[in-house]
């Protein structure tokens, strides 16, 4: 019976990282689903990116409040974990808190650690205000009801929960080393907690026990059930941020890319050598190369990335200039849609034993609409507005591709801009031999 | 009809047996459309001024595909890009200027994948470089007095990084440099790019145009710039929306650069 809270504890432990490697697995089984596409130069580059960008946050205070109070949150996140370290050992074996032995770092450690938690705290509080009581235009577009706000309300709610708990069990446990309680090492400095004691104060020894036993069980129990809520959640980016950031765009925006499949047509086309009448020498039973994207398996794995990745700040979308003037085109939006389906489509392929089943469903039209698509200026400032590195324009341009390849379905002004092009080399109807008339105007 | 403009085609430089400094890509607006044909031939104005010895395709240029990329269309984006790559690679072009952001980014950045690899610059850039090496320089007062505030286009700014040297060559006007709140990095569009030039825009409350037309309205300028002939149109007609087109024109780097120089 002496050992039943490490048993218990390694159990809820087992159980918590096991569900969460499930999780894992699933998130890199979707991802995965995606096209294969070479990142694999310039790792150098990469790298000083993940580190610049998702290490130092330095897109995060482009914008000065929210930037701020994230580094507070991350920072405490990152530090706090030290302490969840501790708990970690102390539970599996039995201990109290087994790093007091580093004596007055140890002091520095646990004070930083509850300044750190006040600091998130704070910043989650005006976060929560800023969502809820101040209802910033970017939390409250029309893709943020329903879930997407419950979610972005419940992470807020869970850290300050958590923040709390992991002060009132310092409380608890520094009345109780005051009281000279057995067990209880004097050790730790509580410069936030011991505000708290005075209203722990009255309670009897046994009292004060159980109130550091259950904030210290409430707090860990917190995390693990916290590390699996990741998965469903826009949460995902605090892991997800920095794969994303190292495998991010690395040449100029402007670029696109040149589909390798178009390339090897038009060259057979332009080829005067080419006999059109040849059998094609592969194989045949390979199907023809789809052009552009209609369902996110016709995306690349990074693209995919980027959807888990998104964290639904909104950014994106306040700096759309379609946007911005109404328009229902969203780039986050894009983004939720493509991490929906590809959910939906794993789920399918969960349920048919591997296998994806057609739903009749894709993510055009039934997620993300034409409409949308075509109001994109591909004026890239929804990529420059990520913090973390994410290029929805990317998806909006091979979904137009499937329109305008596949489907023949552009609007037709520019079906009619793209024949005088084919016709006169221009995108307006005059003559090609008529180019030069500037210099004589 | 204007003063006689000094163009040659590399036709003729071939039949010259001779390669020019850079080659000058017009661009489809800058050869049709009759507000950009002005750009065009105030660029003009600037590279016979500082004795350039630049040459243009003529009727051998061809749309780069730019616009049909965006719209999707890669198979006419590099069908296009083949049949020019096959042009300049002929000619050994090595170095191209061009006034229009689009075609500069597509043949900087996506043209060398299909095998056209050449030395691509914007004009303001060109201009600079130009004034630099005092191959040009604005002698008179210019547009001293003269507020100008310039508007970044996207392929040019955003797309490319490219945030200085516009605002170096206007600077050099003597005129007072304004900035818009959104400026650089987070310009907004002019609403043009994306192939939206050649349709009508979705359902929305305002149109792109007139909202960064504002932006600009609120420096108070005399006029604004700007580095591309499709944000020129954009903006003339956000003026024209805001009914202001009597206090504040809309200039290319280049025209301002070449009034500034009683060209």
């Amino acid at each position: 019976m002496e050992y039943l809270p490490n048993i218990i504890f390694a159990l809820a432990l087992i159980v918590g990282i096991g569900f969460f490697a499930r999780n894992v697995k699933k998130l890199s089984r979707n991802i995965k689903l995606g096209k294969d596409v070479d990142v694999s130069d310039n790792k150098p580059q990469r790298w000083r990116n993940m580190a610049r960008i998702a290490l130092g946050q330095t897109k995060m205070v482009v914008r000065p409040v929210p930037g701020i109070l994230h580094i507070l949150v991350y920072v405490g996140f990152i530090i706090i974990n030290i302490e969840v370290l501790e708990i970690v050992l102390d539970g599996l074996l039995g201990t109290h808190r087994l790093f007091s032995q580093l004596g007055s770092l140890y002091n520095f450690l646990i004070g930083s650690f509850e300044v750190l938690a006040l600091l998130v705290i704070v910043a989650v509080v005006v976060f929560w205000i800023r969502r809820n009581i101040i209802r910033i235009q970017r939390f409250i577009k029309p893709e943020m009801k329903g879930w997407p706000k419950t979610d972005g309300n419940m992470i807020l709610y869970i850290e300050f929960v958590l923040m709390t708990l992991f002060l009132t069990m310092n409380a608890a446990d520094f009345q109780l080393q005051q009281l000279g309680v057995d067990h209880y090492v004097q050790a730790g400095a509580f410069p936030v907690s011991q505000f708290i004691v005075p209203l722990l104060e009255g309670l009897s020894t046994p009292s004060l026990i159980l109130v550091e036993r259950t904030t210290w069980w409430l707090h860990i129990l917190g995390i693990l059930a916290f590390l699996n809520y990741l998965y469903y959640s826009k949460h995902l980016h605090i892991l997800l941020a920095f794969p994303n950031t190292y495998y991010g765009k690395l040449t100029p925006l402007g670029q696109f890319n040149n589909l390798e499949s178009v390339t090897k047509e038009v060259k057979l086309m332009m080829d005067p050598d080419a006999d059109p009448f040849a059998a094609p020498a592969e194989d045949e039973s390979a199907e023809p190369e789809k052009f552009g994207a209609s369902d996110v398996m016709d995306l690349n794995w990074v693209q995919l990335l980027n959807a888990y990745t998104c964290t639904e700040c909104g950014r994106c979308t306040s700096e759309c200039p379609a946007n911005q003037t109404g328009k229902k085109l969203s780039p986050r939006k894009i983004m939720m849609d493509t991490r929906d389906r590809l959910e939906e489509v794993g789920k399918i392929i969960d349920a048919n034993k591997g296998e994806f089943v057609s739903d009749g469903k894709q993510l055009l039209d039934d997620y993300i609409s034409r409409e949308e698509l075509w109001a994109c200026t591909t004026c890239n400032a929804c990529v420059q507005a990520c913090p973390v590195s994410i290029d929805p324009l990317s998806i909006i341009v091979e979904m137009r591709r499937y329109l305008v390849m596949e489907q023949s379905a552009a609007p037709m002004e520019l079906n009619n801009m793209m024949s005088n092009i084919e016709n006169n080399g221009a995108p307006w109807p005059y003559n090609q031999m008529d180019r030069l008339n500037w210099v004589n105007e | 009809m204007s003063e006689q403009l000094k163009v040659k085609t590399m036709q003729e430089f071939m039949a010259e047996g001779k390669q020019p400094e850079i080659l000058f890509w017009v661009g489809s607006a800058g050869s049709y459309d009759d507000r950009a044909k002005k750009i065009t031939r105030a660029f003009v104005k600037l590279l016979n001024k500082a004795q350039v010895d630049f040459a243009v395709l003529g009727t051998e240029e061809s749309s780069t595909g730019d616009v049909a990329k965006r719209a999707g269309n890669e198979f006419l984006f590099q069908m296009q890009a083949m049949m020019n790559i096959e042009l300049l690679n002929g000619y050994e072009i090595k170095r191209i200027v061009t006034c229009d952001p689009h075609s500069f980014n597509t043949l900087k950045n996506e043209y060398p994948g299909l095998g056209g690899n050449y030395d691509v610059i914007h004009h303001t850039q060109y201009l600079k470089e130009l004034m630099d090496s005092g191959r040009l320089s604005v002698t008179g007062e210019g547009y001293r007095g003269k507020r100008i505030t310039f508007h970044d286009p996207c392929y040019l700014g955003r797309a490319n990084a490219i945030f200085d040297a516009p605002r170096e060559v206007l600077s050099r006007t003597n005129a007072e440099l304004v900035e818009m709140k959104r400026h650089k990095k987070t310009a907004l569009c002019c609403g043009a790019g994306g192939a939206q030039m050649f349709k009508e825009p979705e359902k929305g409350d305002m149109d792109i145009n007139v909202l960064r037309t504002k932006d600009a309205l609120e420096t108070k300028p005399d006029i604004i710039a700007t580095g591309c002939p499709y944000c020129n149109t954009m903006m003339t007609d956000g003026i024209k929306a805001h009914e202001k087109e009597d206090s504040v024109t809309v200039l290319d780097v280049a025209e301002l650069l070449a009034n500034a120089q009683g060209l």
